[in-house]
């Protein structure tokens, strides 16, 4: 089992009111899964997500990634957690600006310790694999939006996490483009790749092979996508 | 992640925005320059003040009119009356007196100097022929005044280099006559130029016979100071007592205390004269010192502009797994960068500014180890100090909020 996450609930503080973006949540996510999580805006999708990239910590319950439990650790250590078992792939793309695509999918790998060659060896692989063999020293301006959200995944690929997680990454992006996205994706999950999406679009969410859905902030619907199984 | 690339990710943020990281460097380069300039005109000056007190004689004593006082800062000349013709003689012919070697009794005053048309305003000093190897004055042309000029009253004047130019200009002045307060007097010698400015400046005097100067120009008889050579520099302190108490005597004191003269030496004048240009060191750089603090504040303020302006970069960089120790890091080395350059632009324009001042007002140029130490300690200094509360401020931005930022 790659994640277990059991009764997880998430209880903000605004002034006296309490609120609970997430309540009792549970389930489990097997390695090699492509999960989407689906949700209206509001439902505790985004929190989950927060929870789910150790960007964040629960307050209560608990969340086990990769036999590992993340749910009390302090800020540098889920620095750490962040660094070598998740690769994030964001709605905004969030490219360091006026860097060339190789600086930014190095990026991780510089706070890992990596040294500089095996960075260039690795970023070049992964771009490679994107399709951007031909744009490595492309930057972030001269790149599409498209060619931008494939040079994160790349980057979220780098340091070889258990872990991809995708926050609507097809948010920003034309139709056409957000179905190349997918078909990364898609053959990213062939090859082994966890894969754990966050979406608010049916069309997109269909792609995924197990949906789960959240509705104010609890668990209401996790059900196997029959047509991709 | 190594310090190289610390150092390598800091010349790439900062040099994203050149305008405003020069912008942000000016208030360093300006309040270490002037940091620097100050040090090294005050340590010229100091040096400057040195070599004209040392050029005076190194065996030097000096009797002057009044009381000790503190730190040796002696009144304006001839305001106390106290000192005669007759005491310098009087210790000329003293059998207690074993350790001076030769006595120059001097009269100072300014006055008005005319010559063929011309007028300037210069010393004059009244002087007897002692004054030649008492204070080393070399003549370019002509004699120096003798002792039968002044036993005669002769009126002859011996003039300094400068007079020469505000007086004649380009014709030699050599047999011409000038006058002082209306009295006529025939030009018989020239001094060579000693160079420097303000303390008793020798290129920019009059000298004419003692006896001439206090009975037919001023009409006084006192002094305003004796020049003394004692015979060594080892017996200084011999000579120095042998006066004072022969003094003491002679105007019938009993307690020290109460004298109406004092006696410097080279080391008095020369310990006053550095104290002097060292408190006004001290002060400048002291102001000097304030406008790095602006200059500090700048820093801090345009590094803060960069921690809000780069929220998402931070959170980005926090989510893919950069520790408060690297975002600390990085902005502490980025506020460095910006201060050490920035303090190394300023050495250079301090000393650009000390070299042309030096160059204009004839000062010599000085530069001390100190002030490169200075420069890029306290510029490094600074950008820890003024660095690190924004360095903070990033590091501790919660990736979430800082991602969500727009």
């Amino acid at each position: 089992m790659l994640i277990h996450i059991s009764h997880l609930s998430k209880i903000y503080h605004i002034g006296a009111t309490e609120t609970a973006a997430l309540s009792d949540v549970s389930f489990d996510i097997q390695k090699g899964e492509f999960v989407a999580i689906m949700g209206p805006s509001g439902s505790g999708k985004s929190t989950l997500m927060h929870m789910l990239g150790a960007l964040d910590t629960p307050t209560s319950g608990s969340y086990i990634l990769d036999g590992q439990d993340i749910s009390k650790l302090t800020d540098d250590q889920l620095a750490h957690i962040r660094n070598k078992k998740i690769g994030f792939v964001f709605q905004a793309f969030n490219l360091l600006a006026r860097r060339t695509a190789m600086k930014n999918v190095m990026l991780p790998m510089m706070y890992a310790g990596i040294t500089p060659i095996e960075r260039q060896e690795r970023a070049k692989k992964y771009l490679e694999m994107v399709g951007l063999g031909n744009r490595l020293y492309h930057t972030f301006n001269q790149l599409s939006g498209g060619q931008q959200q494939r040079v994160a995944i790349a980057r979220g690929l780098a340091m070889n996490p258990s872990i991809l997680l995708a926050d609507e990454p097809t948010g920003n992006l034309a139709s056409v483009q957000g179905e190349e996205i997918m078909e990364i994706f898609k053959k990213l999950n062939e090859s082994g790749h966890t894969i754990v999406m966050i979406t608010h679009e049916p069309d997109i969410a269909a792609h995924a092979k197990r949906i789960i859905t959240i509705r104010d902030g609890k668990l209401v619907k996790d059900v196997k996508n029959k047509q991709k199984n | 992640m190594e310090f190289s690339e610390l150092i390598a990710s800091a010349v790439e943020a900062l040099t994203l925005n050149k305008l405003r990281t020069f912008l942000a460097t000016l208030g360093i380069v300006i309040g270490i320059g002037s940091v620097i300039a100050l040090i090294s005109l005050g340590q010229a000056g100091q040096q400057s003040v040195q070599t004209q007190i040392q050029s005076l004689g190194s065996n030097l004593l000096t009797v002057i009119p009044g009381a000790q006082t503190t730190g040796a800062i002696r009144d304006a000349a001839g305001s106390t009356t106290t000192l005669t013709y007759d005491d310098a003689k009087a210790i000329a012919s003293s059998t207690q007196i074993t350790d001076v070697q030769t006595i120059s009794p001097e009269l100072t005053r300014r006055a008005q100097v005319t010559a063929s048309g011309n007028n300037a305003n210069t010393q004059i000093l009244g002087v007897t022929n002692a004054y030649q190897p008492v204070h080393n004055v070399a003549m370019s042309e002509g004699s120096f005044i003798s002792a039968n000029d002044n036993v005669s009253m002769s009126k002859v004047a011996v003039i300094g280099p400068q007079v020469v130019s505000d007086l004649f200009g380009a014709s030699d002045p050599l047999g011409q006559s000038i006058r002082i307060n209306k009295t006529s007097f025939r030009v018989i010698g020239i001094t060579q130029s000693k160079g420097g400015s303000g303390f008793q400046n020798q290129d920019d005097t009059v000298f004419i016979p003692l006896l001439t100067a206090q009975k037919q120009v001023f009409g006084v008889d006192y002094l305003s100071d004796i020049s003394l050579q004692a015979k060594s520099q080892d017996v200084m302190t011999d000579a120095q007592n042998q006066v004072g108490y022969f003094l003491l005597q002679r105007h019938k004191l009993t307690d020290p205390a109460r004298a109406d003269f004092s006696i410097l030496s080279q080391s008095d004048i020369l310990g006053a004269a550095s104290q002097i240009t060292g408190t006004f060191t001290a002060l400048l750089s002291g102001i000097a010192a304030i406008s790095l603090l602006v200059g500090g504040i700048g820093i801090m303020n345009i590094m803060l502009v960069n921690v809000t302006e780069r929220t998402r970069e931070i959170g980005l960089r926090k989510a893919l797994g950069a520790t408060k120790g690297i975002i600390i890091s990085q902005f502490l080395v980025e506020a460095v960068m910006l201060t050490i350059v920035g303090g190394l632009l300023g050495m250079v324009l301090g000393i650009t500014v000390s070299v042309i001042i030096s160059a204009l007002i004839k000062f010599p140029f000085v530069l001390s180890a100190f002030s490169i130490i200075l420069a890029i300690g306290v510029s490094g200094g600074i950008g820890i100090l003024f660095g690190w509360y924004p360095a903070k401020k990033a590091a501790g931005l919660s990736p979430i909020e800082a991602l969500r930022y727009e």
